[in-house]
């Protein structure tokens, strides 16, 4: 892991200007929220290109699913919380059914939002958009991560929903060799005796907790799940085989989440003892991000806390 | 093509509606029944399209926003040769692909999945802000419902096509005055809808939906006007064309029984003998 520390919104923005550069069709979409969802950076580089449909996200994601049939590759963007929530019939009817090319941009996702407390902080959108059929659930990690799947997304041919975070987070992909692929995860760190699965800022502290647990001799396999749906059946059969037991990390409900994703595929093919850390159904409150982290045990102490405790 | 012409068609959209919903035994008969004349002259007037190659690339788009009056659009389709007519009569059935609510991924001549209501006028938008930013030079058409319109995405998506200017754009609002729960006035009044869409910096236009004259005039003046998109407020007749059907609320999504669906046939079978003989003199 490196030192630099980069919010997975600001790689959608500035992989959004690479990718408008490529690709013409590309437009970006956004509902009053360009500087927030770092849209902006693609507002400044391509102003034709970008449309700012006004604080209107269910009229926002319509006009995305017409541009898409008109053979745009609409970037819809909005905070987690209005574009999934708010607009969660629009996703499901507009853009889902008729299966359209449009991708969704969803910034401030999850806990780490902060300081704007519960009604801003989106920890159900995983479980939204995971049910909608056909569509593409992804959740980078780092800048790396972040950068590679909105790539893909543009690549991939119908709906995508990418979750990225308003905190700044460590790199957890710059080793080489590192290659992204959608529905793929990623060994980071290889163990035996626990496997920590882990998706988004979660991966970094999972990382951490790893190496607090080492000192206490647990050696814990981490492994980071960008792609929620379709999600990487054999990479989790192969490590629940490998440690018999699993532990689930995401800044997202412990209900709908990674957590239930993991279970889905374990229970269907390989019954396996699983902690799903999480926020366990409640709403969130305002505080720093790292505060929150702290206090819902989703930062390396209380990962490593709840893994040896399920261990014990 | 004369209005005696489009009579004609749009009688035979009439019969497709009520054979495909009888054939149903459920659906929505009024709505699709008094857009009816709107709908033909889209189809066999007004649109560029070909229905022998439905994605043609520069066609004009059309969005059934009030997706329920799906057996209006799929019964104009049909007669305007995009797939056969029988075809009409699997309408809802298992294994069809005439679905309940227009599915632009199996129906030839859909050009986007509706039927949510309020979500279809913004789908066109996109269509239109699209056109727009190719320099393409198609138009963009789009019905919606006067109950429909109670919906607040209607307004988000009105708002934005004004403020775009999308000369490309005519909403049509089919005022048929009725919606499920009775009269809209008395559910939820979204009257005056002209004023509504002239403060949203609409062009609008009233007229009688079943007067091709008007129905004519509007769509010219509409393609016409520059630098604003149009809206034309077609006040209609629920169920027009079937006696029982006019003006009932009951009529909104009942599909007829066989006794209600000869008589339907009967009325419609005489507004032919008056068009033919319209036509002998």
């Amino acid at each position: 892991m490196s030192d630099v520390k980069i919010a997975t919104r600001e790689s959608y923005g500035n992989a959004l200007v690479e990718l408008g550069a490529k690709n013409e069709n590309v437009v970006v979409l956004d509902a009053d929220l360009a500087g927030a969802t770092k849209t902006g950076t693609f507002k400044k580089a391509y102003p034709d290109r970008f449309i700012d449909c006004g604080i209107a996200e269910c009229n926002m994601m319509g006009i995305a699913a017409g541009l898409a049939t008109v053979g745009k590759i609409p970037f819809a963007s909005s905070f987690a919380m209005f574009a999934s929530g708010r607009a969660f019939e629009q996703v499901r009817n507009s853009i889902g059914y008729p299966k359209l090319n449009v991708k969704i941009g969803a910034t401030h996702a999850g806990i780490t939002v902060g300081e704007d407390g519960a009604t801003h902080q989106c920890n159900e959108d995983i479980a939204l958009m995971r049910e909608i059929p056909g569509m593409v659930v992804m959740v980078p990690a780092d800048d790396i991560e972040a950068k590679a799947a909105v790539m893909a997304a543009a690549e991939h041919e119908g709906p995508v929903y990418l979750r990225f975070g308003r905190a700044a987070c460590g790199l957890v992909n710059d080793f080489p060799g590192y290659k992204f692929e959608i529905g793929k995860g990623t060994v980071l760190k290889d163990g035996k005796d626990v496997s920590i699965i882990a998706t988004g800022v979660c991966v970094e502290q999972s990382l951490k907790a790893a190496e607090a647990l080492k000192a206490k001799g647990i050696d814990a396999e981490v492994i980071n799940i960008c792609t929620i749906k379709p999600i990487d059946k054999d990479l989790i059969i192969k490590t629940a085989k490998k440690t018999g037991k699993v532990v689930t990390v995401e800044e997202h409900s412990v209900i709908g989440g990674l957590g239930s994703a993991v279970c889905d595929v374990l229970s269907e093919e390989c019954p396996t003892k699983v902690k799903k850390i999480g926020i366990n159904d409640v709403f969130g409150e305002s505080g720093s991000a790292g505060a929150l982290l702290a206090k819902y045990g989703l930062d390396a102490d209380g990962i490593a806390k709840s893994v040896e405790q399920f261990l014990s | 093509m004369t209005n005696l012409e489009l009579q004609r068609h749009a009688n035979e959209v009439r019969k497709g509606i009520v054979s495909a919903v009888h054939s149903a035994k459920a659906g929505h008969p009024g709505g699709s029944l008094s857009a009816a004349d709107i709908f033909t002259f889209l189809y066999f007037e007004e649109m560029n399209i070909d229905p022998k190659n439905p994605k043609m690339e520069n066609r004009d788009r059309f969005v059934l926003s009030k997706g329920h009056t799906a057996p209006g659009l799929y019964s104009t389709l049909a007669n305007r040769g995009y797939f056969p007519v029988e075809d009409l009569l699997t309408l809802r059935k298992l294994g069809s692909y005439l679905q309940g609510h227009p599915d632009m991924k199996h129906i030839p001549g859909v050009d986007m999945s509706s039927g949510s209501l309020g979500q279809g006028i913004s789908a066109a938008v996109g269509m239109a802000l699209g056109g727009k930013m190719d320099k393409k030079d198609y138009r963009v058409y789009t019905l919606l419902g006067d109950g429909e319109i109670q919906e607040g995405q209607v307004w988000e998506a009105s708002m934005f096509a004004g403020h775009r200017k999308l000369d490309n754009l005519v909403v049509i609002v089919d005022n048929n005055g009725l919606q499920i729960d009775g009269k809209i006035e008395d559910v939820c009044s979204p009257y005056p809808i002209d004023k509504k869409f002239e403060a949203f910096n609409f062009h609008v236009i009233n007229i009688d939906a079943h007067n091709f004259d008007e129905i004519r005039a509007a769509f010219k003046e509409a393609r016409e006007t520059k630098g604003q998109p149009s809206a034309i407020i077609a006040k209609s007749t629920k169920g027009k064309g079937v006696s029982f059907m006019e003006n009932n609320a009951g009529w909104h999504g009942k599909a007829p029984n066989d006794e209600e669906y000869a008589q339907a046939m009967k009325d419609l079978e005489a507004i032919d003998e008056t068009l033919k003989k319209a036509g002998e003199n």
